[in-house]
């Protein structure tokens, strides 16, 4: 991941073009032409690239420091007032920071916790396991829909499966959404519910230790926990890292369901409210898109420093067997 | 007689109690894991005085299909049928166009050498951690400032670009296909296109169909695209509407809106079935090498 200039990329694109110094013509128009093909097939990206992704992020971050609204088309330079106020002035705005990280904190280890204790209830033979892993991937695959939010808004509102499942033992029923204390843990469940991704690519992993290091470890006496401990965790620790850095950002991102379950306002008490919701409600709702623009940049600073932390400290914990780690 | 004489040896004993404890505790789990999607199949052929009523049972006392009928004369004049053309219409061009980009780009940075080739590639693996928040403003604006609000445009244009998860994941693909195969082209006169077209193409058709199930996935269940450049109820796609169906305040009909949350989530289920073990693999493969 070092910084590469793009002369560096140029020379070794000449040195297998067969060119010797003082090339001839022919091999610069060779190329050339090799230029001119490699930039043709990624065309289709560059577009989207510059026009959906690198402008739109400098049109944010220049918004960022304005108060535009959409609907008095006003456009005034605010300096760093956007950000002032959301440090200061905003009391929603810290507590949709705070459901934010207490829905990424929480739900992303039990997600992946989830989805590497069912990768080893899955890592072997058996009749059906195909078919159960199939249908424990199920979830995954819809959980992310309006229609789940839905669904999930009932499964624990009053008249609820859940609540006439708990009367069953005598517990009375409670209104889960209502309660601020509980509404969130229900927008961690559906999360954690759609753990089908890291599980499939923790089983990858599985698969790939080798038989003969749990064979020679248990020889030598090592019980079922320490096999897993020394052995399988270890081992893992490339597909933890991967699985950690992918959910740590759909963490701090998902919008769907805190939408749905929440009616779009982030009830009660703002205790749904997280982070992408109260950025669409100040971008779309109030069309306060300076501000909104502000808000995503931040979210993009923490998310690079989030990632960041991860990827430094993954030198102390990520595992690579040598010669194991050739990128291109 | 084998069977029994096999049940009294220990060691076959316990291997037949662990099969079953483990296959009970899997579908008990697995039970629980599906609950909830059994729950809003079966209440959306109870009658709707019952769903609520006996909520937990998934055997309902009777049968009904007004639910579906009811769902299906959807809102406002305008029928169901509408929402899910146009989630057609955006899932299924938006998968096309993902696909298509994706697999040019894939081989444009797994097999050709251009200047500039590694920057390019490494900006394109850090757009994989760009939440969508931080374009989603400034694209609104430059979409509303074209009047494309209210078209599908804004929907389908951006994936020209294709998306970085699926350029890499058939990158994956392409590396794994030896270079001789492109050399023998070459010698034979294939232009480079022609090499991509004949030679790649068909050999990672399946990272392709992996990148179009999850491209479709992820556009069928797309919410907040949709609600943002979408105001006009014609125009909605089943994600949108079933969010204005099922507006707390407003709803009556409970039957009717599992019924469409179920017909809602069919297509994502049939494309599942038929197509799971493309994309287990997909995701098994693109994690292991990230």
């Amino acid at each position: 991941m070092s910084s590469i200039a793009p002369e560096g990329a140029s020379r070794t694109i000449a040195l297998p073009a067969g060119a010797r110094p003082g090339a001839t013509n022919a091999a610069r128009r060779r190329a050339w032409q090799r230029n001119l093909t490699g930039y043709l097939f990624i065309t289709p990206w560059l577009f989207g690239f510059f026009a959906f992704t690198a402008i739109p992020m400098l049109g944010s971050a220049a918004l960022a420091f304005t108060d535009y609204n959409v609907l008095s088309q006003n456009i005034r330079w605010v300096g760093l007032e956007n950000f002032q106020r959301m440090l200061f002035n905003d009391p929603r705005y810290w507590r949709s920071v705070q459901a934010t990280f207490s829905f990424a904190l929480v739900a992303v280890p039990l997600k992946l916790c989830f989805a590497l204790a069912l990768a080893m209830l899955f890592n072997n033979s058996r009749k059906l396991v195909y078919g159960y892993r199939a249908a424990y991937y199920a979830p995954s695959i819809v959980g992310a829909s309006v229609a789940v939010a839905v669904v999930w808004r009932e499964l624990f509102g009053r008249n609820s499966p859940i609540n006439a499942f708990l009367a069953q033992f005598g517990i009375p029923g409670q209104a889960w959404l209502g309660n601020p204390d509980t509404a969130l843990w229900t927008v961690i469940l559906l999360s954690v519910w759609e753990f089908g991704s890291p599980m499939l690519i923790f089983l990858a992993g599985l698969k790939q230790i080798p038989g003969h290091l749990y064979e020679a470890a248990a020889i030598d006496g090592a019980g079922a926990w320490k096999r897993f401990i020394r052995i399988t965790i270890p081992l893992l620790t490339p597909l933890i890292f991967f699985n950690l850095v992918l959910q740590m950002i759909f963490g701090f991102t998902v919008f769907t369901s805190a939408f749905i379950i929440s009616g779009g306002a982030g009830a009660p008490l703002d205790s749904l409210l997280l982070y992408s919701l109260y950025l669409y409600q100040k971008g779309f709702k109030d069309f306060q898109m300076g501000y909104a623009a502000a808000m995503a940049w931040v979210l993009l600073a923490v998310i690079a420093c989030f990632t960041a932390l991860i990827f430094r400290s993954s030198s102390h914990w990520v595992y690579y067997e040598s010669g194991s780690e050739d990128d291109r | 007689m084998i069977a029994l004489h096999r049940l009294t040896e220990p060691k076959v004993a316990k291997g037949v109690l662990g099969s079953v404890l483990y296959h009970g505790g899997v579908c008990l789990l697995g039970y629980l894991m599906l609950y909830p999607l059994l729950w809003v199949f079966v209440s959306s052929f109870k009658p709707a005085d019952q769903i609520f009523t006996d909520a937990i049972s998934l055997v309902p006392r009777s049968v009904t299909l007004e639910n579906y009928v009811q769902g299906w004369a959807g809102f406002g004049g305008i029928p169901f049928s509408t929402f899910f053309v146009n989630s057609l219409i955006y899932a299924g061009g938006g998968t096309v166009l993902t696909v298509a980009a994706s697999a040019l780009t894939a081989y444009g940075f797994a097999r050709l050498r251009f200047a500039g080739q590694r920057v390019w590639f490494m900006l394109m693996i850090m757009t994989l951690m760009l939440p969508v928040q931080v374009q989603v403003i400034p694209e609104y604006i430059l979409f509303a400032k074209l009047g494309w609000l209210n078209t599908f445009w804004p929907l389908l244009l951006p994936r020209v670009g294709g998306q970085a998860f699926f350029i890499f994941m058939i990158m994956q693909f392409i590396r794994g296909i030896p270079r001789e195969l492109d050399d023998a082209a070459a010698i034979d006169g294939c232009s480079e296109f022609g090499i991509f077209w004949r030679i790649i193409l068909p050999l990672v058709t399946p990272a392709l169909v992996t990148a179009a199930i999850f491209s479709f996935y992820f556009t069928w269940n797309d919410f907040l695209h949709p609600l943002i450049y979408l105001n006009d109820p014609r125009l909605y796609t089943v994600s949108v509407a079933l969010r204005t169906f099922a507006d707390p305040s407003t709803v009556t009909n409970w039957g009717a809106i599992f019924a469409m949350s179920t017909l809602a989530l069919i297509p994502v289920f049939v494309v599942f079935i038929f197509f799971q073990r493309y994309l287990i693999e997909g995701i098994s493969t693109s994690g292991l090498k990230g």
